[in-house]
C-alpha cells in the first residue's frame, strides 16, 4: 500500500497507545452520550402527555359499545383528575331524520360578540391562550367581500354606523374540504349534518386547517388551560370535552347540547334572535320556514363548491 | 446461505467501522454536525413540552419554515433524477460513475423531508394512524396519505438501488441487471411523482387561490430540477477535493447544462405566475401582492422574494453564458440558485398561500428561535447521513474496501487507491 498523505498512526500500536486509543474512545463517547442526555433533559417536563390507554386506543368507528364505555370512564377519571369536578361524560348518536341547519340574520345582528363568548364557556376552550370558535367580522355597508372586514374592531357601542356584522364559524359544509384531506379520517360529518373531530386520533398535521375556506377550525398549540371553575361539566365525546395539545378543534353546533334537544349556546345568548336553529328535513322547523320564504340568503363563498349548512339571510 | 448472511454482516460491520474513521478535517466536521444536531434536537425536546406555541406559527398562518424546507427538500430528493435520466436512458459515460452519488443525496434529502414532517405535528406520538392496517389511512382522498406513500416509496427504492449496487461492487460482481434496472426506471416515473403529489397538496386547496394554481405543479418541478444538480454540482467537487475518486470536469458541466435549462423555464414559469397575478386585478391576487409588493402596509416578505428573484435572475444570466463553463462561475450560479430557490420555494410559497387568511386578516409570520434550530438540527442531520454515505461509498467504489481485503489491515484515512490511476498528482 502506498504511503497515504496524512499518514495514519503506525498499524500495530503498542500498548502504550493502545490505552491512550482506548481512553480517547471511551471519553469521547461518554461525552457524546452526555451530551444526548442534557439535549434530551427538556423531556422530564413531559407529563400526562399521554397515557397507554390513550396511545393504545381504537378508532372511533371501530369502538364497540364497551370500548367506548371504557373510553368515557378514562376521560371521565381524567378530567376529574385535573380540575376537581366529575363531569358528565356522553357519547351522543345524531338522531334519525334531523339535519341540522343554521340560519343567521344580518340584519339583526349587533356585533355584541356575545355569541363569542357564550361559545367558549359552552365548549371548554382554552381560555390562555383563549380560543374562540366564532369570529364576528365588522363589515362596510354593501360589501360581502370579508377582505374588507374588521377582526378586531373595539368599538365601544354597537352597531356602529354604516357597517353591519357578520359572525362566521364552522359552516358544517355538505363537501367539507377538512374532512376530505385528513390523512387519518380524524374528522369526518357525521349522519346529522355536524362535521365532528375525534380529538384522540388527530394527528395534528392541519392540513384541515389549511384547506378550510372559511377558518373555523383552530389548533392547540400548546396545552389548553381553563379554570377548574370554569369547566362545563356536561360534556360529549365528539364535542366540548377537554382537549389535549397537538390536536384540532372547531365549532362542532354544541353536540352536547343539540343532540339532547336543546339549543346551540351562541343562539340562546344571542340578545336580538339574530340566530336560528333547527332540523331542515322537519317542514315545519324554523330555519325550514327561513329557507322556503326568504328571498335572498347567501351561503358564504357559494363558488367554493361546499355548499354550507350555514345561512345568512335579511329581514329587509 | 448463511455465508451470504455472513458476508453481508461483515460488510454492514465494515461500512460502519469506516464512518467513524477519517482525517482531522473529517472529524471536525462531523463534530460541528453532531453538536447542530444536538441543539436541533434540545429544541425539538422544548417543542414536544410546550407545543407548536414554540414555533412562529399561529392558527392564521399555520405552516411555517417546517413545511417551507419539507418542500424544499422533496425537490432536492426529486432531482437526482435529473442524474439518472441522461446515464441510464442516454448512457452518458461522465456521468455513469457519479449517479449513485445522486441517489445517495435522494435518501438524505428524503431522510430529512420525513423528519421536518415530523416536527410538524402537534401529536407525533400517534403517527401509527397513519399507517394502512393498524390505523386509518385516508386513501385517495387525501393527498397527505399518497404524500406519505410516494416518500417512502421513494426512499425504499434508492436505498435498494444504492445498495445493491455498492454490494454488489464490493463483492466485485456485475450487478443482476433485473435485480435494478426496472427500479431504476421506475425510481425516475416515481422522482416526478414526489414533486408532482407535493405539489397537489397545495394545488388541490379551493379555499387557498394563490396555491389553488395548476401552475404550482409544473413550477415545482422546473425549481427542484434546477436546484437539485446544482447542489450536486458543489457535492461533486466536495466529494473530489476530500477524496481522490475521479471526477471529470465534462461530468459538471453536463449537470450545467440541466441547471442552465431548468432555471430558464423556471423563470418563465414565474413570469407566467406574476402576470396572471398581476394584470387581471382580483381579489384572488391578494397573497401575491402581499408577496411581491406587500398588503395594507404589511412587508414582512417583500424583501425576501425579491432577493430570491434577482438571485434567480443573476444565475440564469451567469448560466446562460460561456462564463459558466468556469467552474468559479458556475459555483457562483449554484449557490444563487439554490438560495433564491430555497427562499422562493419556502418563504414564497408556504407562507403567503395563508396571507391573508380565508377571512382576510392580514396576520405576519416570522419563525422562532426555537423553530430555527429545529430546522438546523435536520439539515445538520441530513448532512450527517449524506456524509456517511459518501465516506461509505467512496472507498467501495474505489475497490479499497472490498471483499477480497476482508481480514487486512482497515483503511485510515482517504489515501489514494494507486498512484497511477489519479487524473493529478494529489492535493496539498
Amino acid at each position: 500500500m502506498p504511503l497515504p498523505d496524512n499518514p495514519p498512526p503506525p498499524a500495530p500500536p503498542p500498548g502504550g497507545s493502545l490505552d491512550r486509543r482506548s481512553f480517547l474512545r471511551s471519553t469521547a463517547a461518554f461525552a457524546g452520550l452526555s451530551a444526548l442526555a442534557a439535549s434530551l433533559s427538556p423531556l422530564r417536563e413531559l407529563s400526562d402527555y399521554t397515557s397507554t390507554e390513550q396511545f393504545m386506543q381504537k378508532y372511533y368507528k371501530e369502538m364497540t359499545p364497551d370500548d367506548m364505555k371504557k373510553v368515557l370512564q378514562r376521560i371521565t377519571n381524567e378530567v376529574e383528575h385535573q380540575y376537581g369536578i366529575r363531569p358528565h361524560v356522553r357519547d351522543l348518536k345524531p338522531m334519525d331524520g334531523v339535519e341540522f341547519v343554521y340560519a343567521l340574520n344580518l340584519t339583526r345582528c349587533i356585533g355584541c360578540r356575545k355569541c363569542v363568548h357564550a361559545c367558549v364557556a359552552e365548549n371548554n376552550q382554552s381560555r390562555s391562550p383563549e380560543i374562540q370558535y366564532i369570529r364576528v367580522l365588522k363589515m362596510p355597508h354593501g360589501s360581502m367581500d370579508v377582505e374588507k372586514g374588521n377582526h378586531t374592531y373595539d368599538d365601544k357601542e354597537v352597531p356602529d354606523k354604516g357597517f353591519f356584522y357578520m359572525p362566521i364559524q364552522c359552516q358544517q359544509c355538505k363537501n367539507p374540504p377538512c374532512v376530505k384531506v385528513c390523512p387519518v379520517n380524524a374528522t369526518w360529518q357525521e349522519k346529522d349534518g355536524i362535521t365532528v373531530i375525534d380529538y384522540d386520533w388527530c394527528i395534528g398535521c392541519r392540513y384541515c386547517e389549511a384547506a378550510c375556506p372559511y377558518w373555523a377550525r383552530r389548533f392547540n398549540f400548546t396545552k389548553p388551560s381553563i379554570p377548574a371553575d370554569r369547566i362545563n361539566p356536561e360534556m360529549s365525546y365528539l364535542g366540548n370535552r377537554p382537549r389535549k395539545q397537538g390536536v384540532m378543534e372547531k365549532c362542532h353546533f354544541c353536540i352536547q347540547r343539540t343532540r339532547a334537544g336543546r339549543y346551540p349556546a351562541c343562539l340562546e345568548v344571542c340578545p336580538v334572535g339574530a340566530r336560528k336553529f333547527g332540523n331542515i328535513l322537519d317542514p315545519n322547523s324554523e330555519v325550514s320556514y327561513i329557507l322556503r320564504e326568504k328571498r335572498v340568503f347567501i351561503q358564504l363563498k357559494e363558488e367554493m363548491g361546499t355548499s354550507p349548512r350555514f345561512f345568512y339571510y335579511f329581514d329587509k | 446461505m448463511i455465508t451470504a448472511t455472513r458476508n453481508y454482516l461483515v460488510f454492514l460491520r465494515r461500512c460502519a467501522r469506516i464512518a467513524f474513521v477519517g482525517d482531522w478535517r473529517y472529524y471536525a466536521w462531523m463534530g460541528v454536525l453532531t453538536v447542530i444536531c444536538l441543539l436541533g434536537l434540545n429544541a425539538y425536546a422544548k417543542q414536544l413540552v410546550h407545543g407548536l406555541v414554540v414555533t412562529g406559527m399561529s392558527d392564521e398562518v399555520s405552516w411555517g419554515v417546517y413545511i417551507a424546507n419539507f418542500t424544499f427538500l422533496v425537490g432536492v430528493a426529486a432531482a437526482a433524477v435529473m442524474m439518472v435520466i441522461p446515464v441510464y436512458i442516454y448512457d452518458n459515460e461522465e456521468l455513469h460513475d457519479l449517479v449513485i452519488f445522486g441517489e445517495l443525496l435522494a435518501v438524505a434529502a428524503i431522510i430529512m423531508c420525513l423528519l421536518f414532517v415530523t416536527v410538524d405535528l402537534g401529536r407525533p406520538d400517534r403517527f401509527w394512524h397513519l399507517i394502512p392496517g393498524i390505523g386509518q389511512m385516508n386513501f385517495p382522498k387525501s393527498m397527505l396519505s399518497w404524500d406519505v406513500i410516494v416518500l417512502n416509496g421513494y426512499l425504499l427504492l434508492n436505498v435498494h438501488i444504492c445498495g445493491y449496487l455498492l454490494y454488489s461492487r464490493y463483492q466485485n460482481r456485475m450487478p443482476a441487471k433485473w435485480f435494478y434496472i426496472p427500479f431504476v426506471f421506475l425510481a425516475i416515473i416515481w422522482a416526478v411523482s414526489i414533486h408532482t403529489v407535493t405539489a397537489f397538496l397545495y394545488v388541490g386547496l379551493g379555499g387557498r387561490p394563490f396555491w389553488n394554481a395548476s401552475i404550482v405543479g409544473p413550477r415545482f418541478l422546473a425549481s427542484a430540477f434546477t436546484a437539485g444538480p446544482a447542489i450536486i454540482i458543489l457535492a461533486l467537487q466536495v466529494i473530489r477535493s476530500v477524496t481522490h475518486y475521479r471526477i471529470t470536469d465534462k461530468a459538471l458541466l453536463t449537470l450545467r447544462a440541466i441547471v442552465q435549462v431548468s432555471m430558464i423555464i423556471n423563470v418563465f414559469l414565474l413570469v407566467c405566475e406574476v402576470f396572471k397575478e398581476f394584470y387581471s386585478g382580483t381579489t384572488h391576487g391578494a397573497s401575491a401582492k402581499y408577496l411581491f409588493v406587500g398588503l395594507h402596509g404589511h412587508h414582512a416578505l417583500v424583501p425576501w422574494i425579491w432577493t430570491a428573484i434577482s438571485f434567480n435572475l443573476i444565475a440564469m444570466v451567469i448560466l446562460s453564458l460561456p462564463l459558466s463553463r468556469s467552474l468559479k462561475y458556475l459555483n457562483v450560479a449554484c449557490v444563487l440558485s439554490i438560495v433564491g430557490i430555497w427562499i422562493e420555494k419556502g418563504m414564497g410559497l408556504v407562507i403567503p398561500g395563508f396571507i391573508p387568511t380565508p377571512l382576510g386578516a392580514i396576520v405576519d409570520y416570522v419563525p422562532s428561535i426555537n423553530e430555527t434550530l429545529v430546522c438546523l438540527g435536520i439539515w445538520a442531520f441530513g448532512l450527517l447521513c449524506y456524509t456517511i454515505f459518501l465516506r461509505m461509498s467512496v472507498p467501495i467504489l474505489q475497490g479499497r474496501l472490498a471483499k477480497s481485503n476482508e481480514g487486512q489491515p482497515e483503511i485510515q484515512g482517504d489515501e489514494p487507491d494507486t498512484p497511477d490511476s489519479l487524473p493529478s498528482p494529489a492535493p496539498h
